[in-house]
């Protein structure tokens, strides 16, 4: 096995072992900034199979975190708060609203398609602001029950906030390992050719639209099991989730974390939301500081986090080779 | 119910005129941009809101609105000029997403900053317009305020400028030709570089006249740079990335259908425009007036 392969499995590993053993050994404040992050690391991946991969940049994604969560809320209140019921009750809603806008927003690209996404993600924003009886209009949607599993006379519910976070961390891991799995495949190596080349793809025989429309999906979808975990957590899902500035912040995750990577989105989104966790509470300026750093970003970390880390290995590896050549 | 009388329409219709012709104040620089240099500018609403509040201070401690209305859009033109300089000109080749990243957080740090600056954010300032132009003045059965006519006839007025410079004057013709092809016009031995900074200087100028014109019609208000750009943004992809035709006519269609329909549903308002920007992009992908590509 390469030595770059074997130091990313022993990272790996590592970061999978701090994962589990954090909620014993660090309080409730990391515990739930953690479980936040792991949210919106799926967001902020999901939303990189479309634009780091596909090479459509979506400007409405939080449309689907927030049907996501919308649902999620209003299934829990009204049908069940199991989430065997909930959930894929939730992410069916999901996938029909990708299905339409994905649909038509395909059609465009480049800029077109940022503006019809973000669009879209407007009258979805607009439904959830009038829709009163569904949505709870303004006021948003409060006291959404804690998330349970229960199967047959069998029941656990995840009242503790350790247990949610390993609620979470399922999701996470599954949702990582099967984008990752999907990135890797033929159908993702074709997604990457549409973002190279659409036209010479489609010149093959491949129908772009077709597989574009499968990545939007995808991507709506994840963004969805992102939304219904955040109901559950939060317990309250308000229009703000879905305004256009969510979509604006998962982007910025995607582009600080480096797009084109599963694991550079997820430390966009730890970036962003520590930053603003601890800043926000620090000073009154926290815009003024996160507005710089993204600017930095752009200067001095042109691939965002993924590409200072890859810097970083390269450098060792190159020093190793160095020492070893000696 | 409402009732359509006629005197309604006349003062909705006016209403959205003034709202159309700021629109298109920030959609000409926003599209030219975008048709010349390919950057997407997400900080035009800053240059907005940074123009009504400097044309604000500038105003009250000169008690001359007129002082306001032109010092206020040089300032901001310097700082767009100094901004294209030094933080997107070593952008150039990088893709749409470095410069959504950077005038992001430009636009973060402005909003901040107006935040920060002492008697300007945090609350709602009114903006009294000059008192030559108070008042309003009988208008079918009911008044209309004199100073919304004098910002519909200044807004005409300068569309009608820009679109003769654009189509009639040499700087038209290298600007036009910069939207077509800026490698090519700087091949020619123009100085492309500099043509990019002062289109975008003049644009974030346009956009501060817009917020010191508008200032007294809307007050100031945080959170005025984003609803604005959002706006214009629609305007720009309506009309066509790189015409100015686009964004005259863009403008006036989301500024008229926005204000009727706030006006009659205010319930469904914000379907109306991105519902318009949706049609138009799935008929004509590139807008009204945009080229075929």
């Amino acid at each position: 096995m390469p030595r770059k392969t074997l130091l990313t499995y022993a990272i790996a590993i590592v970061v999978l072992a701090l994962l589990i053993l954090l909620p014993f050994a660090t309080g409730s404040f990391i515990i739930k900034t953690v479980t936040e992050v792991l949210i919106f690391g799926i967001f902020a991946m999901s939303l990189d199979l479309l634009i780091g991969y596909t090479g459509l940049v979506s400007f409405g994604h939080a449309a689907f975190f927030g049907i996501g969560a919308y649902a999620a809320g209003y299934f829990a209140l009204k049908t069940s708060p199991n989430i065997l019921i909930s959930m894929p009750l939730a992410l069916l809603v999901v996938i029909a609203a990708a299905l339409v806008i994905g649909y038509f927003s395909i059609r465009a690209s480049g800029v077109y398609f940022l503006m019809l996404t973000l669009a879209f993600s407007q009258m979805v924003y607009a439904i959830a602001d009038r829709w009163t009886d569904v949505t709870g209009g303004s006021n948003g949607l409060a006291g959404i029950p804690r998330p349970l599993v229960q199967i047959g006379g069998l029941q656990y519910s995840f009242d503790d906030a350790t247990a949610r976070y390993f609620l979470v961390l399922v999701f996470f891991l599954v949702s990582y390992l099967v984008l990752r799995q999907i990135v890797n495949s033929q159908f993702g190596h074709a997604l990457i050719g549409i973002r190279e080349n659409e036209t010479r793809l489609r010149a093959i025989g491949y129908n772009t639209t077709r597989f574009k429309l499968a990545a939007f999906v995808i991507a709506g979808l994840f963004a969805g099991v992102a939304g219904v975990l955040y109901a559950g957590f939060n317990r309250f899902v308000s229009t703000g989730e879905l305004y256009w500035t969510a979509s604006g912040q998962v982007l910025i995750m995607v582009i600080i974390g480096g797009a084109g990577t599963l694991v550079g989105p997820v430390l966009g989104a730890a970036l962003i939301l520590i930053l603003q966790n601890m800043v926000s509470s620090a000073t009154d300026r926290w815009p003024t500081i996160l507005g710089v750093i993204f600017i930095l970003f752009v200067f001095a970390a042109r691939y965002g986090v993924m590409g200072l880390v890859r810097q970083i290995f390269t450098r060792i590896s190159a020093g190793e080779k160095s020492s070893a050549q000696k | 119910m409402l009732n359509l009388t006629p005197d309604f329409i006349l003062i909705q219709f006016f209403n959205g005129l003034a709202y159309s012709l700021l629109l298109f104040l920030l959609a000409a620089g926003l599209s030219i941009i975008f048709g010349m240099m390919d950057v997407m500018n997400l900080a035009h609403g800053s240059f907005y809101m940074l123009g009504a509040y400097t044309g604000y201070s500038i105003a009250r401690a000169t008690s001359s609105f007129w002082l306001a209305l032109f010092i206020a859009p040089l300032i901001v033109g310097l700082v767009g000029f100094g901004i294209e300089r030094m933080l997107l000109r070593p952008l150039k080749g990088r893709g749409h997403l470095d410069q959504v990243l950077l005038t992001f957080g430009l636009a973060l740090v402005v909003a901040d900053f107006v935040r920060a600056v002492p008697g300007w954010g945090g609350e709602v300032h009114a903006f009294p317009p000059p008192i030559e132009l108070a008042g309003s003045i009988p208008f079918g059965s009911g008044q209309y305020p004199i100073y919304r006519l004098f910002a519909i006839g200044v807004g005409l007025l300068l569309a009608a400028i820009l679109g003769l410079i654009i189509s009639r004057t040499q700087i038209g013709a290298i600007v036009r030709a910069g939207v077509a092809d800026a490698e090519m016009v700087g091949g020619l031995g123009i100085n492309i570089s500099l043509v990019f900074s002062i289109v975008f200087a003049v644009g974030a100028g346009l956009a501060a006249f817009g917020g010191v014109m508008t200032a007294p019609i809307v007050s100031l208000v945080p959170g005025m740079d984003a609803r604005t750009l959002i706006a214009a943004l629609i305007v720009v992809v309506v009309g066509g990335l790189g015409t100015l035709r686009g964004a005259f006519w863009g403008s006036l269609l989301i500024g008229e259908v926005d204000t009727f329909g706030r006006a009659l549903l205010p319930d469904y308002a914000l379907f109306f425009i991105y519902g318009i920007m949706v049609g138009v992009l799935l008929l004509r992908p590139t807008g009204l007036f945009g080229r075929k590509t």
